[in-house]
């Protein structure tokens, strides 16, 4: 491909010149995916070029040495989130995880436990694999949320049963940002015997996830989320007391027979390398990122009025503002904003005119949701952009709002 | 460790994907944004799925990306609402474990699929049904018969599935003439990286996501893509087609190795040897010389080969492929996979015969 000359300088893909054919922009869009850090490019590498064996090759020493790549890297993902590497499944991302925790255990269950609960704010890969198991006769509850976006925890615990298989809860949420009681939803399934599934794939390297702490027995994982590489992501399954699924892909039967298929060593080493990072770096960059965001929204509550903030103000994760903009419609506003990178909604759905389920879910008007925006800060965002996006968003809600009335009058 | 002759497990990674993946590590955008660094992202993936289609004679609308060759399996065979599937017994653990109750239609002792029982299988069978048979065998190299199967297929009414994992990038490959309806690809069997495949099927068959979400891939396959994989895919694809005809000749380094080692040792079998197979393949066994006494020996003389595949190489069982052809299960425990690929070069072979012939006079002295 043409232009991969001159993008080999810049692995980090984000301290650029403006040089060639690429548009200098400012990337708010953490959510939907990040940067790979250089850091874990850097560890990759080798893997892809001199060291590729297939680490499922038990005959040669080019396997053995990806094996042993392998195992370092689910290693420092289970120190990432207190587990052994025995209980983390390397899978080809959330959306893989969480297709195979809620479908392979309401799947494993079903004759004894044909019940499956999640809400309605989650993931749609969430919500699809809720549904998939509805149309295969399973009962599935999806449940309505509070105006701030946190779970009912009275109604959570009104509906589960010694008939669910499996709760499914967001530790953080995609588009709003808001973080879950997730103690508190554990006891609650583990009083009946449920297993609690988490999509952890926006919270992890951003709140600190425990998965023994907190009481989770399945917790799905995504290398891009967090400066890692796409393609690869894993499932926490809880060993003790054993949580037991079906698997969705079958074949050599790796990764205990849960996920069939060749392991991408170069891979899994960058999600080990991200999560060792993420161990590191959380707390300083969480402070850093926070502060980021309360520059940003107070720049923007400074100079616009008819602002609101779309979830809870304090139970959110730090690099997320979910805000809407008065008599502004968010499609227009992107539009108007081609140089910074935010969304109306999650990637996957944002190339649909729908405003965001989520958003409606919180109970708001159509107009509100229609009109919001989410900011994603992240790792590689420094304060003069956040000043350049303060002065790009006010200045273009402004006009919007002009024109606005303008057409009105 | 120095000579890799284990292709066919997975092949090291050509330039032109490398460089293809550092440039798509760079950019930040996820595919699915509606943003620049969105569309950016799309636009390396949608040049990467023409480039994989024009490896495989496809249209780009047939091209659904998936995490590799085993998931690409399981969807095309999990996928269909078929009542009745049928795969030859040679076929890779990814299709046989994804649908155990698949009736299996047997090899000869060739390694080519029974087509006699295929037909027989087909004979009155219900509407929707599936048969699965891969172009090549990954143990043996062998080349089926699948034109001959389509055949069978189509006058029952099936559809077919083809898993073309090893022999795209090693022979021609042309979907549209084979006449299947689905088809796998995988990207580190043929110089790309690691964590991608794909599944080419006609936009028009009702089939079936086995991973739910985003609806990315046309609602066939739902998850963020790996847009690094992906782009390394397409340029692998690109360069092994323009590669082909080089890799084609590599039967004379494959053949050369068959005939010095029958000179060594006369009483080597070499499977398939009667058939068309893989240029890069060779699949032999001397009864009585274990498999992993030879992996061993050539491993300490820095020479990767395998026995049997990969991914079952964890579990010490005699291959299915070798066993469905006839072989005892000594000699079936005798056989070691030699693969050959893109940056093979004669010295390698030499290595290997001079390691193997060490080991042979050893095994004979003691």
């Amino acid at each position: 491909m043409a232009q991969d000359a001159d993008n080999k300088a810049r692995p980090d893909g984000v301290q650029q010149d403006g040089a060639n054919r690429r548009a200098p922009g400012i990337y708010l869009d953490n959510q939907a995916t990040t940067p790979t850090d250089p850091r874990v490019v850097e560890a990759m590498l080798p893997f892809f070029t001199e060291r590729f064996g297939n680490p499922h090759s038990a005959g040669h020493a080019f396997g053995w040495d990806a094996e042993e790549a392998v195992e370092k890297g689910r290693g420092q993902l289970a120190a990432l989130i207190g587990a052994t590497g025995r209980e983390v499944i390397l899978t080809s991302g959330a959306t893989e995880s969480n297709n195979l925790a809620i479908k392979g255990a309401a799947r494993f269950h079903r004759q004894r436990r044909p019940h499956v609960v999640t809400l309605a704010t989650e993931h749609k890969c969430v919500l699809e694999s809720a549904r998939a198991l509805e149309r295969e006769g399973h009962r599935v509850d999806i449940l309505p949320v509070q105006p701030d976006g946190l779970v009912d925890l009275d109604l959570l615990a009104a509906t589960v049963s010694e008939e669910t298989a499996v709760v499914s809860i967001m530790a953080v949420n995609n588009e709003i940002g808001v973080i879950q009681p997730l103690a508190e939803i554990s006891a609650i399934c583990h009083d009946k015997g449920a297993y609690f599934h988490c999509d952890g794939a926006q919270a992890l390297g951003k709140i600190p996830l425990d998965v023994a702490a907190l009481g989770i027995d399945l917790m799905s994982i995504s290398g891009h989320k967090f400066y890692g590489p796409k393609g690869i992501g894993a499932l926490y399954v809880r060993r003790r007391p054993r949580v037991r699924l079906e698997p969705l892909i079958d074949g050599g039967g790796q990764e205990r027979g849960l996920r069939s298929g060749t392991l991408p060593t170069p891979l899994c080493v960058g999600l080990g390398a991200a999560a060792e990072i993420a161990a590191a770096e959380m707390a300083v960059e969480t402070a850093r990122i926070s502060a980021l965001k309360t520059r940003l929204l107070e720049g923007i509550t400074e100079r616009l009025s008819g602002v609101a903030l779309n979830g809870h103000a304090e139970l959110r994760v730090a690099g997320n503002l979910n805000l809407a903009f008065e008599g502004v419609d968010a499609e227009a506003l992107m539009r108007a904003l081609p140089r910074l990178a935010v969304s109306s909604g999650s990637a996957c759905t944002s190339t649909a005119v729908e405003p965001s389920y989520v958003l409606q879910a919180l109970g708001l008007e159509e107009a509100r949701a229609r009109g919001s925006i989410r900011s994603a800060i992240g790792r590689f965002n420094s304060e003069a952009e956040i000043d350049q996006a303060v002065e790009a968003l006010a200045g273009a809600v402004a006009r919007l709002r002009e024109e606005g009335s303008a057409a009105a009058q | 460790m120095s000579v890799y002759l284990d292709y066919n497990a997975t092949a090291p990674i050509r330039p032109e994907a490398l460089a293809a993946m550092t440039g798509a590590l760079a950019e930040p955008g996820n595919a699915s944004s509606v943003h620049g660094p969105g569309r950016r992202a799309r636009r390396l993936i949608e040049a990467a799925r023409a480039q994989v289609a024009a490896l495989a004679g496809a249209d780009p609308a047939w091209v659904t990306f998936t995490s590799g060759g085993t998931e690409a399996n399981n969807l095309a065979l999990g996928g269909l609402p078929a009542r009745r599937i049928l795969v030859s017994a040679g076929e890779h653990d990814s299709v046989l474990q994804a649908v155990p109750q698949a009736g299996r239609i047997g090899l000869t002792p060739d390694g080519t699929v029974d087509l006699d029982a295929l037909a027989a299988a087909l004979k009155d069978t219900p509407d929707n049904t599936l048969v699965s048979v891969m172009l090549a065998n990954n143990e043996t190299g062998v080349i089926q018969p699948v034109e001959a199967a389509v055949a069978l297929a189509q006058a029952a009414g099936a559809w077919v599935h083809c898993d073309a994992v090893q022999a795209a990038g090693k022979v021609p490959l042309d979907m549209a003439s084979l006449g299947v309806d689905l088809l796998t690809l995988s990207a580190h069997k043929l110089g790309g990286p690691p964590g991608a495949g794909a599944l080419l099927a006609r936009p028009d068959l009702p089939l079936n996501p086995l991973l739910q979400g985003g609806g990315q891939e046309r609602r066939r396959r739902a998850g963020t893509e790996n847009l690094a994989g992906i782009a390394g895919f397409g340029a692998a694809a690109e360069t092994a087609l323009e590669d082909l005809p080089r890799l084609q000749k590599l039967d004379e380094l494959r053949d050369h190795f068959e005939r010095e080692i029958k000179i060594l040792a006369p009483d080597v079998r070499v499977f398939g040897a009667s058939v068309p197979r893989l240029p890069n393949t060779a699949c032999v066994a001397l009864a009585g010389l274990p498999a992993e006494t030879q992996l061993m020996a050539l491993d300490l003389a820095g020479v990767a080969v395998s026995s049997g595949a990969a991914c079952s190489s964890g579990k010490v069982q005699p291959s299915h492929v070798l066993t469905a052809m006839g072989a005892s299960p000594d000699e079936a425990g005798a056989a070691i996979r030699v693969s050959l690929g893109w940056a093979s070069v004669p010295e390698d072979i030499d290595c290997l015969l001079a390691a193997w012939g060490d080991l042979y006079r050893r095994s004979r002295a003691a």
